[in-house]
């Protein structure tokens, strides 16, 4: 009667500079969502109310390119504290549209949302707002990466058959194109 | 049958035996023989120009790569078109061209329908593990019908081949050298200042991204049609 006892997979998603639609692809796996549940904790995302990423995670999908010193910062301590960094989408994969400033630069961005766009008290926010960097990366040039997972976004199905392979010990990158 | 001198030379390509006209390139072979070179620049009914560097296979006996498509057969080449080594260069092509511009798969006008964009995924290009450049490069909107968009050109020159030599027009041209080469219009005027121009939408149509693209298409809209290009290939040698 009794289930074997295997720990279960310390699971966390990390959200920078992206729009969401990666954790909402993941969510989209639907009722798999149950199956994964049975063999995954999640330890940390957008919804786990904790102060500070945990320790020993196994396995990170992170969404997301690296745009601010805070992204920079949690990615380093991501990466410290994770057995398996997953790039999950192609902002992560690439930079993706949060690199499309590049060209511009930080400062010009800033200055066409906060002061050029504004009317009413037009000012840079300094305070709160992690400032930006001057270039946008795809987090493999800020940290290693050991998977990538392409697509804007991913589907679900790309993302529960990655999630599941890992459950089983399989670490390989999926074949599935950009954008 | 008016060709009834040319000769037959007989090669290996990955360990088969193939057979080819003494004219034919290794890449015209390997096709035939249904063998896999990948390919960007190269479009059968234009020019070779070898630009693209993807075709690059291994002779044996031979210190360096060669390009498939502007080598010629000979008898008795041990041609080896798939190999890791090959692998490894060929994605390490895809990861510079992808590096050098903006190739933003997700907003493009051609995304789910581009030849870089297929390929990439075709060879495992899992990732680009070069700094990617970002470069800042203009789109030229000024024509009436089309959009040349420099971000996602890979310099191929398919289209300055097709409109000099299947239209006649040679509007196209390629500027400067290095990371600054860019294709051009007439003397680099805006596109919709063309005097030569004839407006017919040929080299839309086989640009391999969205470089070239028609007015009005939104992300993922526009697919290319390339029917035409056998067609009129044949009536100009035919006239010839």
């Amino acid at each position: 009667m009794s289930a074997p006892v295997t720990p279960k997979v310390r699971l966390a998603t990390v959200w920078l500079d992206g729009c969401s639609g990666c954790h909402m692809s993941l969510l989209d796996t639907d009722e798999r969502l149950i199956e994964l549940a049975k063999r995954v904790t999640v330890v940390w995302g957008p919804l786990v109310d904790l102060k500070e990423f945990p320790a020993e995670v196994d396995v990170t999908l992170v969404e997301g390119a690296i745009s601010s010193e805070e992204d920079l910062h949690r990615i380093k301590m991501v990466r410290a504290r994770t057995k398996l960094l997953v790039s999950l989408g192609d902002c992560a994969v690439t930079g993706n549209v949060p690199a499309m400033r590049n060209k511009f630069g930080a400062s010009a961005v800033l200055r066409r949302a906060y002061l050029e766009n504004v009317t009413l008290d037009p000012q840079i926010p300094r305070e709160i707002i992690p400032a930006l960097l001057p270039s946008v990366r795809p987090v493999h040039e800020a940290v290693p990466v050991d998977l990538f997972i392409p697509g804007c976004p991913p589907s679900a199905d790309l993302i529960f058959s990655v999630l599941s392979g890992l459950l089983e010990g399989k670490v390989s990158n999926p074949a599935a194109k950009f954008g | 049958m008016t060709k009834a001198t040319v000769r037959v030379k007989t090669l290996t390509i990955d360990g088969r035996e193939v057979g080819a006209r003494e004219d034919q390139t290794i890449l015209e072979v390997a096709r035939e023989n249904d063998i896999f070179i990948p390919t960007l620049c190269d479009l059968p009914g234009l020019t070779t120009v070898g630009a693209c560097r993807l075709c690059l296979i291994e002779l044996k006996g031979s210190p360096r790569l060669l390009p498939a498509c502007v080598t010629r057969v000979a008898e008795g080449m041990e041609v080896f078109a798939n190999s890791e080594r090959l692998d490894r260069y060929r994605r390490g092509i895809m990861e510079l061209l992808f590096a050098e511009r903006n190739h933003v798969c997700s907003v493009c006008v051609v995304n789910g329908h581009c030849d870089l964009q297929s390929l990439a995924l075709k060879l495992g290009m899992t990732h680009v593990h070069f700094p990617y450049q970002y470069p800042s490069l203009p789109v030229d909107a000024s024509h009436e019908r089309f959009v040349v968009d420099h971000n996602r050109c890979i310099l191929c020159t398919r289209c300055v081949r097709v409109c000099d030599e299947i239209e006649g027009a040679h509007t196209w041209d390629v500027m400067a050298r290095g990371v600054e080469c860019r294709v051009i219009t007439d003397l680099a005027q805006p596109w919709g200042k063309s005097e030569s121009c004839t407006g017919c939408g040929k080299c839309v149509q086989v640009c391999p991204t969205g470089a070239l693209s028609e007015k009005g298409k939104s992300v993922a809209e526009m697919s290319k049609r390339r029917q035409f290009l056998p067609y009129l290939t044949l009536m100009r040698e035919g006239r010839k």
